[in-house]
């Protein structure tokens, strides 16, 4: 075995290496190349976040549009505070709504955005801003306790 | 003793234990320089730990051992690498770098040590091995050479740095009639033309008597004898007759200690 | 008598160990933190990466090409019945990012390279190829120990990616072409779940512990190995057998500290 063809194999099997490592960055990963100003960021109030996780996706019919960076309880008002960072590409009126939704019926939890009317004095949302139209996600332990308690209502 | 120059080794009022078993109980020699100094004595007395005290590999419990003064085991870490640059070791296997051919095999220390340019290189190497009549094997893998070749093509690696002392640890274990005659040639050889200090180490009386100038014979923790080869040949204690003449029993016991074997086999029913 | 005979043995035992840990240490400090020798030690290097990475690289793929097949084979058939089996890629690629890529290819290189490296520590010793260094005022942790380290600590963790590559693309093969799942939401949801530094830093940062643990543990065992061919085997063996335990052990407690919530 020559020299020249150890090094050879050696090269090539760093280069395996290191592909295999750019595939699962930007194939399975995903991450976006994208510097901070590229994105900006929202926060949103909710009840109740249910499963909602940092890095959930946020969707705007389907198409995701920047994702969960944060959630936390305001220590004041008792409330979740959901942080979340939208691409620059987007911009959305500040009448827009968000809502936890649920993809199938056991599957991740998401937060869906609803883009509202645009008129003239309706601004766009910018960095910082806050959407006041949210909707909680519904949490399936309550829905069917409540399933259960109409139904036991109308039996009598 | 005024008029000698400096031995090149002096061993002084060396211990050495492995464990608790006690291998060498307050010996003393010195190894005179460009002289065959032979080691002998039966298997198993660590002849072998005696070439790696000499070497530093191998740290004594009490006692010295100098190399040209210097105290190998006092040596710091570098100092003790310099020292080894300037004596080597044949080792009884050989020892050769199985993974890369003969030549490679003589010119690994040259290449590791000197600055020296490759084409000069190429030309110690084949000097070495025409040496030791091994220079058109230069390009074979050492698995590719026989016992006693390997042990040439060792000896040339051995020598290409110039050292002032080998050592030869059991150089004729193990070979056949004719190697061991090549072996023995080479050694004197060696020594002579070199002006080589060489140590010896082996069981093998007649070849040893046959190159040495000075012989030590090691048994039992001790330096039972030493000598000119004439002078052991006269030699008439009981443990050196037998080694020497190689009787089965004598001071040196062909049973392994036991109980009374009459005993022994009456109690067989135990 | 027997209580005290007990405790004795312990006591020696435990003494075994820290001065066999000892020993470890000063073999790694003097192979790798004294005095390193860049220049003359590459070479020997790029030699030990083909031996110990590029020779482990076919059984690495293969087997990450089958365990993410089956690995997909499985969770379809379970996914399935509730109706989730687009979950399928985030299933078999959290698994192997997480888990299975640095554990599975630090087992099999504990079983491929490990051992090899003992074996030839061992035989080096035993011929007295590394007395011979030595004896030619050549380190033999340097010239010998330290190239085979690098070339450890280096390679397992590339191997881990590749295998953790292959793996998806076996679920994907499983998954998309065999079973029909939709590429697009197979691909889409694998990349929600998968976050690039929880999952895929992590996995190099195991891999690499991993790495040290194993070639630490195969060349200790070549190294202080008892220079007979009995010594060898058993050498051999009790470097897979560790090294796997090290590996399953540390992988339990490299779990909890990065994943636990």
């Amino acid at each position: 075995m020559s020299t020249r063809k150890i090094e050879l194999f050696v090269g090539m099997f760093l280069l395996a290496g290191i592909a295999a490592f750019l595939v699962l960055v930007f194939k399975v990963a995903n991450i976006e190349v994208q510097s901070a100003d590229s994105r900006y960021q929202l926060t949103a109030r909710f009840d109740n976040v249910g499963g909602l996780k940092v890095r959930s996706p946020v969707k705007v019919g389907g198409v995701v549009v920047g994702r969960v960076m944060d959630i936390h309880l305001d220590p004041d008002r008792q409330e979740p505070v959901v942080t979340i960072s939208i691409d620059r590409k987007y911009s959305f009126p500040e009448t827009s709504s968000l809502a936890i939704l649920t993809s199938g019926l056991l599957g991740e939890q998401f937060l869906g955005l609803t883009p509202g009317f645009v008129d003239d004095d309706i601004a766009m949302l910018d960095d910082g801003d806050r959407i006041d139209d949210t909707r909680s996600a519904l949490v399936l332990e309550d829905l069917i306790g409540q399933f259960l308690y109409s139904v036991s209502n109308k039996d009598e | 003793m005024t008029s000698q120059p400096l031995p090149l080794v002096e061993i002084r009022n060396l211990e050495f234990k492995h464990g608790s078993r006690v291998i060498y109980d307050d010996i003393s020699l010195t190894i005179p320089r460009g002289k065959v100094t032979a080691i002998m004595g039966p298997s198993g007395i660590g002849k072998t730990t005696l070439l790696k005290l000499i070497g530093g590999q191998l740290t004594p419990s009490k006692g010295q051992v100098l190399f040209d003064g210097v105290d190998v085991h006092g040596a710091s870490r570098s100092q003790l690498f310099e020292l080894r640059k300037r004596m080597s070791m044949l080792f009884q296997s050989g020892a050769l770098f199985t993974d890369i051919n003969v030549f490679d095999n003589v010119a690994f220390a040259l290449r590791e040590h000197s600055e020296l340019p490759e084409n000069i290189i190429r030309k110690i190497v084949l000097m070495k091995l025409e040496a030791v009549g091994l220079r058109g094997a230069a390009q074979l893998m050492p698995n590719e050479l026989s016992g006693g070749m390997q042990r040439r093509a060792a000896l040339a690696r051995a020598i290409a740095l110039e050292p002032e002392m080998v050592m030869y640890d059991e150089p004729f274990a193990g070979q056949d009639p004719i190697s061991m005659g090549v072996l023995v040639k080479l050694i004197r050889d060696l020594s002579d033309s070199l002006s080589l200090t060489s140590v010896v180490v082996s069981h093998d009386v007649d070849e040893v008597l046959g190159i040495a100038d000075y012989v030590y014979v090691i048994a039992d923790r001790k330096v039972i004898a030493k000598g000119s080869p004439a002078e052991l040949r006269q030699a008439n204690t009981p443990q050196l007759k037998q080694f020497i003449g190689g009787e089965p029993d004598g001071p040196v016991p062909f049973h392994y200690p036991a109980p009374d074997y009459k005993e022994e086999l009456l109690n067989g029913s135990r | 008598m027997a209580v005290a005979d007990g405790v004795q043995l312990l006591g020696r035992r435990t003494l075994k160990a820290i001065s066999g840990l000892g020993r470890a240490g000063l073999m790694l400090w003097g192979a790798i933190v004294r005095q390193p020798n860049f220049k003359k030690g590459l070479p020997l290097l790029l030699k030990q990466i083909y031996v110990v990475g590029v020779q482990s690289m076919v059984i690495i793929l293969v087997s990450g090409l089958f365990i993410g097949m089956v690995l997909a084979l499985q969770g379809y058939n379970v996914l399935v019945e509730f109706g989730t089996e687009e979950s399928l890629g985030p299933m078999v690629a959290l698994a192997l990012m997480r888990e299975l890529g640095p554990v599975v290819t630090a087992l099999l290189f504990a079983g491929r390279a490990g051992s090899a490296l003992t074996a030839e520590l061992g035989l080096m010793k035993s011929s007295e190829q590394l007395s011979s260094l030595e004896m030619m005022a050549i380190d033999p942790l340097k010239q010998v120990v330290a190239p085979r380290f690098w070339a450890g600590v280096i390679s397992m963790p590339l191997l881990a990616l590749m295998f953790t590559a292959v793996g998806i693309y076996g679920g994907h093969l499983v998954g998309v072409e065999w079973k029909g799942i939709d590429s697009g939401a197979f691909w889409s949801i694998l990349q929600a779940s998968v976050e690039w530094r929880q999952d895929i830093v992590n996995c190099i940062i195991k891999s690499g512990v991993f790495a040290f643990v194993v070639t630490w543990i195969a060349l200790y065992r070549g190294y202080h190995v008892v220079p007979n061919p009995e010594g060898i085997s058993k050498a051999t063996t009790q470097t897979v057998v560790q090294a796997s335990l090290a590996v399953l052990a540390l992988d339990f407690l490299l779990t909890a500290m990065m994943f636990a919530r």
